[in-house]
């Protein structure tokens, strides 16, 4: 299946420049990585808002940090990585524990950073980040909603970690999608199972759920770009309607969208969960296409296991 | 503003000086535990700072100049105690609650809380961070035209994480010369001396090698603080006090003893303590 594809992190440096033409409050951090994140875009439009902190990715986000004590409203970005495993403490300790408005859009996050293999691949950022009080969690999952994520986050006061998918992107929702950071969406309605994706593996969720709809059975796709604070209800309400629940998601199985729907469902209707992620291991070279496959992260691969489930 | 303390004024943060260290040794004594070492030896320079050198408001948002504001961080935020005792002195808050240091429900935390309470730039505690913060704050400033000093305060065993020496090099990079960073030079911290567990050598020529100027003054001479804050206001890059301070400064049993430094004295060493303050 061919689609036209999108890049997300140029939507993400387009919005950005939008952004800082109507707000001068607005500035952004990057640490040597504004090619990548797109982040250079705005460099260019507004040179006396854009701080290059240089590989300092702790500087980076304390710098933020002192940014938003003076009223600026900082847009931080670097790869997922580094954004929140080599700074983590400054994120806790300075940006949320004193609550400041700073916006974390990190990029490369997930298996499908591909080629440069393991050490780039964040498969711990969502829970990193999940872990910390006052951090709000976005993880788009087209162009659209990245846009609208990043214009939420400008308006919305306190810490938000935005997962800006590396790869490109098909459009998943048209003009009219409004985001709601209260809300999971349900893409469509069924009564057989509940998939519960965001971000880069929607589309292959939506598509599996196409597979299995050929072979009869009708599977619930919610997408859930809000990690935290998760809508539960959406999630519990399909859950007591299908009684299974699978999570799809391109991080580990642990600390990210999986496990935040196991905590809820465990205490408000406990049902069986299957979490498919990348098990507890790294991730290794190669193109993102082929990881995903080879990781079970495609739509067929994930038909495949849902059937085993269901059997 | 003159360039050199009157003598009536000298007296004056003297007894302030002592008063503040008194309350620090009370305020920890009470909580049972805190940081005496690194508090006493900072006093001096937070009461030159609070009462002679920075532009502050203890009214804080109820004044109209707020955001004219000087910004000061505790980048050692274990010395907090010494903080709240001179926020409470220049009337951010009642001399009474000091008492509520480290106590559950208090707004003193053991280390300083924006959150909790106001006047408190932002909040510190873990190492190496306050540095940078103060770059964000003294961009920040500098887009909005706002002419205002940041003051940074750090300890010296603190500066042996990298992450100060990233905000070094931010600072001169971006010609901070709106910040003015002190080290806390009290040569030693918790597992003893800093040259016995990582050399942190000549500060001074270290910043300066990261493009700051420098100058290294005695941290308990009033007139040497108050002449180095003068004259890093007049810096034309981002500047550095290097104070040789003691640890546990005022107490003769507390002086140059690492031991002292997270430690609560007892009633005994109070009284004792309270005596030498008298």
């Amino acid at each position: 299946m061919t689609r036209e594809c999108k890049s997300v992190r140029s939507a993400y440096g387009k919005t950005l420049v939008e952004l800082g033409k109507i707000n001068k409050d607005i500035v952004v951090l990057d640490a040597d990585l504004s090619c990548s994140t797109q982040t250079k875009m705005f460099a260019k439009e507004f040179p006396q808002r854009f701080f290059n902190v240089g590989i300092a990715e702790q500087d980076l986000m304390t710098t933020a940090a002192g940014l938003a004590c003076t009223g600026k409203i900082p847009f931080v970005s670097t790869f997922a990585m580094f954004a929140t495993g080599r700074a983590w403490e400054q994120i806790r300790n300075t940006i949320c524990y004193s609550n400041l408005n700073v916006k974390i859009a990190a990029t490369h996050g997930g298996i499908t950073v591909g080629e440069d293999g393991a050490s780039h691949q964040s498969l711990e950022d969502i829970s990193l980040m999940r872990s910390i009080p006052n951090m709000l969690i976005i993880v788009p999952a087209d162009e659209k909603e990245t846009i609208e994520a990043v214009k939420f986050a400008a308006s919305h006061y306190g810490p938000v970690y935005i997962r800006i998918a590396r790869t490109n992107l098909p459009d998943i929702f048209d003009d009219n999608y409004k985001f709601d950071y209260k809300k999971a969406k349900i893409i469509n309605s069924g009564n057989d199972i509940t998939l519960i994706s965001n971000g880069e593996t929607l589309v292959e969720t939506m598509d599996c759920a196409k597979i299995l709809s050929d072979k009869g059975i009708k599977a619930e796709v919610i997408h859930a770009p809000v990690v935290k604070p998760i809508d539960c209800e959406t999630i519990i309400n399909s859950a007591r309607k299908t009684n299974k629940v699978v999570t799809i998601e391109n991080h580990s199985v642990i600390g990210g969208l999986g496990s935040a729907v196991c905590e809820l469902l465990s205490e408000n209707y406990p049902v069986k969960v299957h979490r498919i992620g990348i098990n507890d291991e790294f991730g290794q070279s190669g193109n993102a296409k082929e990881l995903l496959i080879h990781y079970g992260l495609d739509a067929a691969s994930l038909a495949q296991k849902i059937i085993g489930i269901l059997k | 503003m003159t360039n050199t303390l009157q003598e009536a004024e000298i007296k004056t943060l003297k007894e302030v000086s002592k008063k503040l260290r008194r309350e620090v040794l009370m305020m920890i004594h009470n909580a049972k535990s805190g940081h005496p070492g690194g508090s006493l030896s900072a006093i001096d320079i937070l009461n030159v700072l609070f009462t002679k050198c920075m532009k502050h408001y203890p009214e804080c948002e109820k004044n109209s100049d707020y955001k004219n504001r000087d910004r000061f961080i505790l980048s050692k935020g274990h010395a907090s105690a010494a903080l709240y005792a001179i926020m409470a002195h220049c009337g951010y808050f009642s001399e009474e609650e000091l008492l509520t240091f480290r106590k559950l429900g208090s707004r003193l935390q053991g280390h300083p809380c924006c959150n909790k309470l106001k006047g408190i730039e932002v909040s510190t505690g873990s190492l190496g961070q306050g540095l940078s913060i103060g770059c964000g704050m003294a961009l920040g400033l500098r887009l909005d035209n706002i002419n205002s000093k940041v003051y940074v305060y750090m300890g010296d065993g603190e500066i042996e994480e990298g992450s100060v020496w990233e905000a070094a090099m931010n600072a001169s990079h971006n010609n901070l010369n709106n910040i003015i960073a002190f080290v806390d030079r009290n040569k030693l911290q918790i597992d003893g001396s800093t040259e016995t567990v990582k050399s942190v050598g000549n500060v001074k020529a270290k910043f300066e090698a990261f493009g700051w100027n420098a100058l290294e003054i005695d941290g308990h001479n009033f007139n040497q603080i108050y002449d180095a804050v003068n004259t890093a206001k007049q810096s034309n890059k981002p500047f550095v006090i290097i104070a040789d301070t003691i640890k546990g400064k005022g107490v003769s049993f507390m002086e140059n003893n690492a031991n002292w430094h997270g430690k609560a004295p007892n009633d005994d060493e109070l009284k004792s303590a309270l005596e030498e303050l008298k």
